[in-house]
């Protein structure tokens, strides 16, 4: 596999005004994110609202400005392009490669466009196609995502939320993009609903050879879907680890907390948690020191208080978690085979 | 603290109630048919579906708050709190004073989504006193010392200065834990819980489940929880209740629910949802087909059949009996009922 995107020592902060006489704040959303995409796989990003996970992602498209560090793009065609370097008429044509899906279905179509020109947009301001081949293109993008041929004269009021992602999925493939990043794409959908469009994810994937980022807070999902998963806490990154590694033996106890928290649809398998909950997500512009989980996490000690954990690989392994215990924490994971709890 | 009896006596029973929506140019819609409930004091009853199954609108119809253009058309709801005679929801008018003495004091709720549910306008503190003001008939200095007790109850830390905020200034899971005491202020015998944690991220969620779970412990007042997450249905419930565009298609333990769906439709869903496993041992989704018909357009029948893999010709007219399967499970389903010379054709 070959590495299509690399993110370096990213960061982003944001300025709030202190009002008229306050001092302006800063809040840092992303801090020092390293990361790399390999082509072809499915890398997940999650945590919970307000860990950066849709910031990290709107910066990698650059639809967000980063404050320091690069992202770069490898082209199959070689080269490296830093997205970050360039300006936004340069960045244009890159935007062909590396597309979006949005979560909120409702709010991410114009609902005064026909579906047939919210498809086509990108294909004319690319100046890709027109006339009788666009239409094609657009036609067959609209079917291979399962809206027929014969809806495309109607406005997105009339899809139902299902099809109205469907619709956001054609728009995001139809320039043939490299790299998808999808963000919560299936969260606001009901269950059924969501099934078939991770079925199409996957499908899509297979066909046209793609690349997803796939943000969301739903460890089920990304069970299913990931190959690789990225867990982010207040703009850190403190794992990064395969799959079935992470869900094995997560080796942060923040990892912990998601998949110890995880409801589990299925009775017999009700959780007695390891431990109570431990306070709330603290306020980004009132991070802690030292590790920035330190406030929440039950194994903290002084260390974790004062220096700040970096993100290094464990024992020689595909996997990387920023915790200064990860070697010795034996962390619980998510594949019990057993019954937790026999029925009382 | 109450204790529970194992064979409590049902404290809130829906029968056969069904609830018709009229509009003007439209036909009527029956967006609930024909539901049969109970709840038990110390008992959860998780009622679980897809939107617009209908799982909301029966919940709001135990307090009677429904649209204007929403009728209860048919059956009752029998509420029995102590040895009187139970009254019958159903039939008071929703503005009624024996209604309101029941709303928030006996049967309270808790909403989605607490930003939208809080007055922004009041404190959080002045919220639960004036509740505890109108119907214990409280002084104002003894309402606030319940609501501080109330918010440590619920695990509101710093409670006494936290009873001076606002909505705005409480993150989404205190919010919610504040939502939470209001509803326990007059320590009601029935909760309605409508989806109190899909606006929460998991960690807050599971703090939630087990606030709630420890509350219901501690007052044993009866649970209706609204969802849509298996998952949490598996977490807290005792029954379970499927709802699909208005019918109840399955109901019964969470143990035998979980164990044995009977309906297709239950089936379906459980196969919707991505299993917990290694990649070796990973099945691809099985969704159900197509989507959820308009209730305009529901069958005559069985609501699933447009979307069921089973269907056979009953299914679109005749619409299935609740079916016993045994220990209080029930399916409404023509496959439980069917003969079997038929199976064999």
């Amino acid at each position: 596999m070959s590495t299509l995107l690399t993110v370096d020592h990213l960061s982003k902060h944001f300025l709030l005004s202190g009002g008229l006489f306050g001092k302006e704040r800063r809040l840092d959303a992303l801090t020092d994110i390293n990361l790399t995409v390999e082509a072809g796989e499915t890398l997940a990003i999650v945590g919970e609202s307000g860990c950066g996970k849709t910031t990290l992602g709107r910066c990698i498209i650059q639809a967000q400005s980063s404050s320091e560090g690069r992202v770069v793009y490898h082209p199959k065609s070689g080269g490296d392009v830093e997205l970050t370097a360039l300006s936004k008429r340069e960045i244009k044509p890159w935007r062909q490669d590396i597309r979006m899906i949005f979560q909120d279905p409702m709010s991410s179509l114009n609902p005064y466009m026909r579906v047939f020109d919210i498809v086509a947009e990108p294909l004319r301001i690319h100046r890709i196609c027109k006339g009788r081949e666009l239409e094609e293109r657009v036609i067959s993008t609209l079917e291979k995502v399962g809206i027929p041929a014969e809806a495309v004269g109607r406005y997105p009021h009339a899809f139902s939320g299902g099809q109205r992602q469907r619709i956001g999925i054609a728009r995001a493939l139809v320039l043939d993009p490299k790299l998808v990043i999808a963000d919560e794409a299936v969260s606001a959908l009901d269950v059924s609903i969501q099934a078939q469009v991770l079925n199409l994810l996957e499908d899509l994937k297979t066909e046209f050879g793609l690349t997803y980022i796939f943000i969301s807070h739903d460890l089920g999902v990304v069970n299913y879907i990931a190959d690789r998963v990225v867990v982010m806490y207040l703009g850190h990154v403190v794992e990064n680890a395969p799959t079935e590694m992470l869900f094995e033996r997560p080796r942060h106890p923040y990892t912990e907390l998601l998949l110890d928290t995880l409801p589990i649809a299925d009775p017999l398998r009700r959780k007695v948690r390891k431990t109570e909950v431990r306070g709330e997500i603290p306020y980004l512009g009132n991070r802690p020191t030292g590790c920035p989980f330190n406030t929440r996490c039950k194994y903290a000690e002084d260390r974790c208080r004062t220096e700040k954990p970096v993100l290094r690989p464990i024992a020689g392994m595909a996997q990387e978690a920023a915790c200064h215990f990860a070697e010795q924490l034996n962390l619980k994971g998510a594949y019990d085979d057993a019954p937790v709890k026999e029925i009382a | 603290m109450p204790l529970i009896p194992m064979d409590a006596k049902p404290i809130l029973t829906i029968k056969d109630m069904s609830i018709v929506f009229s509009s003007p140019d439209e036909a009527d819609i029956e967006a609930v048919r024909q539901v049969d409930l109970t709840l038990s004091p110390g008992k959860t009853l998780a009622l679980v579906g897809e939107s617009g199954c209908g799982k909301s609108v029966t919940a709001r119809s135990v307090l009677r708050l429904l649209d204007r253009n929403a009728r209860i058309q048919r059956g009752s709801m029998l509420f029995a709190p102590g040895d009187e005679p139970p009254t019958d929801i159903a039939k008071l008018k929703a503005d009624s004073l024996p209604l309101r003495a029941i709303r928030g004091r006996e049967i309270s709720m808790i909403f989605q989504e607490p930003m939208t549910s809080l007055s922004p306008v009041h404190t959080i503190g002045d919220q639960i006193d004036e509740m505890l003001i109108l119907h214990e008939r409280l002084k104002p200095k003894q309402a606030r010392e319940r609501t501080v007790a109330l918010f440590d109850q619920v695990g509101i830390p710093g409670a006494r200065e936290r009873a001076d905020s606002y909505p705005f200034q409480l993150s989404g899971g205190l919010r919610q834990r504040a939502m939470i005491a209001m509803a326990l202020a007059c320590a009601p015998k029935v909760l309605i819980a409508d989806e109190p944690t899909t606006a929460l991220d998991v960690t807050t969620q599971a703090q939630i489940l087990d606030l709630l779970r420890q509350l219901q412990a501690d007052f044993g007042m009866a649970m209706l929880f609204i969802t849509h997450d298996l998952g949490v249905v598996a977490e807290i419930a005792d029954e379970v209740a499927v709802m699909y565009l208005g019918d109840v298609v399955e109901q019964g333990s969470v143990f035998d629910v979980f164990a044995a769906p009977s309906h297709p439709y239950t089936q379906a869903l459980m196969s919707s949802i991505p299993k917990m496993a290694r990649k070796a041992d990973r099945v691809r989704l099985s969704p159900i087909k197509g989507t959820v018909p308009a209730p305009r357009d529901r069958p005559e029948g069985c609501a699933f059949t447009s979307r069921c893999p089973h269907a056979f010709e009953p299914c679109a007219t005749v619409r299935p009996e609740r079916t016993a399967l045994g220990n209080g499970h029930h399916a409404r389903c023509h496959l439980l009922t069917r003969q079997p010379a038929e199976v064999v054709a």
